[in-house]
């Protein structure tokens, strides 16, 4: 086993820990809650010179600090970005570029709301939003897998040369002390290779990037990008596995099934709540009840095979959504039913834990308990809209 | 996959001399023969790096393609080669990147249309970061991406002085997507978003949006102007922002025939009208002081630069509208008071044979 630091640690500090041993050569961000404690921390590394000649940069948007991304990791620089919910979308045009040019970014998205209304607590509105953004997404369970993950992202992103977001619950991870173990620099070098960019901005040879291409040439640059995307089914998985190989630890890969083998009902989750489900599984396994949890890691792509794997012999299936899509309700629901297609398996949406709203083990319990329709809002207040809708 | 407009051929600066044809008869560049090689225009120099080939797409007589190459080749040779081009969306890149074409002969990105001085920043500290910093940036785009989209990128990067010399070629419109008025369009121009009709005739009279003194606001290393009139002038200014280090401007006028409604062999004569009426002050600033003028040396009425525009035609048509003309002429005047366009004095200088003197004695 390689040497490690396991201590108790926020999870902004550890994921910065661990972002600073991946040696990014640019930092760039723009401040927004809940992600600013791992900016600050990446910063204050670097000012200790821990980071040899990294580049940090404070800009004046997120739409600049993607942008900025955008030419250092097109000159051939590891570069690492971080935002949350109003500055992703403030990212959103820069984000179809990264990914259209194929640029290996990787950025944390410290998952928020969307308003209106304001808010700054958590929910994954805003990296569902940006499903279709061409970045891959990995969803973190807890502050020992955001740290992890980051350490994968960088030799997912740069293998495929795509860019990839890194997403964990703001404030239930972000703020959350935890023990989580950062590996040793040496160890991570030994990891992940120096980055060997696909292509550079190099004056000794120079190459044209960003071309306009017409109706002749742009089915098939867009094609190209869909199959870049689907490799990396195999990449995510593959490099989990290297992982666990020299860390000793799981983290990462397509999905993690939980008690699910012999389960009826089977709720698939992403990200912190997963901690939650576990634990309302294990009280409901002691009482008899088949119920299991599938944890989907990676979103984007979507691992239709793996999903139908971990889900295909359910009787039921909950997928529990903590984003909302309003005139349809859930978002991930969709590809669950494409993926298990013509099984014949019932699938109930579960809206939950929007702007920030616990989920708590009774309201799981209850969730589990209940007779549910398609769509069903946990903990939803009648009291509150009913008002309103009498109004 | 990236759309990677294929591979451009090595600029010539790093392998075998591009001979350049003399053809550019009556031009500063045919007088450069006469000189010492040291003593030429960039243009004229056997050795130029030609930065953006023959074969693109610009419009007969477009300013942009004029500008951009001289601005281009003199910042490669102040750099020995090395050179990163950050570029906006919008014309200039929209006619040299055809795909699967591209006339740049040098290492440049398109990213998008208001993000162009942040790519640049990205690609400058990408360099700094590998220690390679001989390798030099520019980030350009049009008047749009430069003073209205791209603005607050823009300000940023000159806020942090980041190690960037951008370039606006301002041909006063959204060109591109069919004439459209920008921040930069002048007042009573007619474009497809201000016709003439109606109570205003054409672009309103706002309050302006000067990009060179905000630039200077910003007490940068440099700030400069220049025309495509004066190409010697456009070359020596990128030449001198490129003795700096840290956040430069130059704000390039570059007429757009399709845009104004001039004729194709116009392009120069208007660049200079502007200049010569005081529409257009041409000058340079170091650290956010005016240091140099380009003095008037035929004051022109304004009328005489708008009416060869057929976006001013209304202001000439039956009666015409004098007051809107007079109005444009206080504006014009106004400038020449506040950069001293007739003055002549000590700080103004015209750029000639001594001006290339002046550069060699440097080692430019």
């Amino acid at each position: 086993m390689p040497a490690t630091l396991r201590k108790q640690v926020e999870g902004s500090q550890a994921m910065a820990e661990a972002i600073a041993r991946c040696r990014p050569e640019v930092v760039c961000a723009y401040p927004i809650t809940p992600q600013t404690h791992i900016v600050e921390a990446v910063s204050r590394i670097a000012r200790a010179g821990r980071l040899g000649t990294c580049e940090v940069i404070n800009v004046e948007s997120e739409f600049a600090a993607l942008s900025v991304s955008i030419g250092s990791s097109a000159a051939g620089a590891r570069t690492y970005t971080a935002t949350a919910s109003q500055g992703l979308l403030f990212m959103c045009e820069a984000l179809f570029n990264a990914s259209g040019l194929g640029l290996p970014i990787v950025m944390t998205v410290a998952n928020r709301a969307l308003g209106a209304p304001i808010n700054i607590w958590n929910d994954q509105s805003d990296s569902m939003a940006m499903r279709d953004s061409g970045w891959l997404q990995l969803y973190a369970i807890d502050n020992q897998e955001a740290a992890d993950l980051h350490i994968q992202a960088f030799k997912i992103a740069e293998e495929l040369s795509l860019p990839i977001m890194v997403c964990v619950d703001g404030f239930v991870l972000t703020h959350a002390m935890e023990p989580v173990e950062v590996p040793e620099a040496e160890a991570v070098d030994a990891f992940l290779p120096p980055f060997a960019p696909r292509q550079v901005l190099d004056p000794d040879d120079p190459y044209t990037i960003g071309a306009m291409v017409g109706p002749e040439a742009f089915t098939e640059v867009r094609y190209l990008q869909h199959v870049q995307q689907l490799a990396a089914l195999e990449v995510i998985p593959r490099v989990a596995a290297e992982f666990e190989a020299q860390f000793g630890r799981r983290a990462g890969g397509l999905v993690e099934p939980y008690r699910s083998e012999d389960a009826e009902t089977i709720v698939l989750a992403l990200g912190s709540v997963n901690g939650t489900l576990q634990e309302v599984i294990d009280e409901q396994r002691e009482q008899g009840a088949a119920v299991g949890s599938v944890a989907l890691k990676s979103y984007r792509p979507f691992p239709f095979h793996a999903v139908r794997e971990a889900l295909g012999h359910a009787q039921r299936v909950i997928v529990l959504e903590r984003a909302l899509a309003p005139g349809i309700g859930g978002v991930v629901v969709a590809d669950v039913e494409r993926a298990l297609a013509g099984l014949g398996i019932p699938t109930h949406t579960v809206i939950a834990g929007l702007g920030g709203r616990a989920i708590t083990r009774r309201s799981l319990r209850e969730m589990l308990a209940a007779d549910l329709g398609d769509l069903h809002f946990l903990d939803l207040r009648t009291d509150v809209i009913e008002k309103e809708l009498t109004r | 996959m990236s759309a990677n407009g294929g591979k451009s051929e090595r600029h010539e600066l790093s392998g075998q001399p591009q001979k350049v044809a003399f053809y550019q008869t009556g031009t500063f560049a045919v007088g450069g023969r006469l000189l010492d090689e040291e003593l030429r225009s960039v243009q004229s120099d056997p050795e130029r790096a030609n930065a953006i080939t023959k074969g693109h797409r610009a419009c007969q007589g477009c300013g942009e393609a004029l500008g951009a190459r001289y601005a281009l080749d003199a910042a490669l040779r102040a750099a020995d080669g090395q050179l990163i081009v950050a570029n906006a969306t919008g014309c200039l890149e929209v006619f040299s990147t055809p795909y699967p074409e591209s006339s740049w002969r040098m290492a440049w990105i398109h990213s998008l249309f208001g993000n162009a001085p942040a790519v640049a920043t990205g690609i400058a500290a990408a360099m700094r970061a590998k220690g390679r910093t001989d390798v030099r940036v520019i980030g350009q785009g049009g008047d749009g991406g430069t003073v209205d989209i791209g603005f607050g990128c823009l300000s940023g990067m000159f806020e942090r002085n980041d190690d960037v010399l951008y370039i606006c070629y301002d041909n006063q419109g959204y060109m591109n997507t069919g004439v459209q008025r920008s921040g930069a369009t002048p007042p009573a121009a007619r474009t497809a978003t201000t016709e003439p009709i109606g109570q205003h005739a054409g672009n309103q009279f706002g309050q302006g949006k000067n990009v060179p003194l905000i630039a200077m606001a910003h007490e940068i290393p440099y700030v400069a102007t220049a025309t495509v009139a004066e190409l010697r002038d456009l070359e020596h200014k990128v030449t001198r922002a490129m003795e700096y280090r840290g956040a430069r401007y130059i704000h390039v006028l570059v007429p757009c025939p399709l845009g104004w409604g001039s004729a194709t062999n116009e392009a120069v004569r208007l660049a200079r009208l502007a200049k010569e009426s005081g529409l257009f002050p041409v000058f340079e600033a170091v650290g956010g002081a005016v240091t140099s003028v380009s003095p008037i040396r035929h004051k022109v009425p304004v009328e005489e630069y708008l009416r060869p525009q057929k976006r001013f035609a209304h202001l000439f048509a039956g009666d015409g509208m004098p007051e809107i003309v007079e109005r444009l002429q206080a504006h014009a005047d106004r400038n020449i008071a506040r950069f001293g366009l007739l003055d002549g004095g000590e700080e103004a200088r015209e750029l000639d044979l001594l001006d290339a003197l002046a550069l060699a004695e440097r080692g430019v």
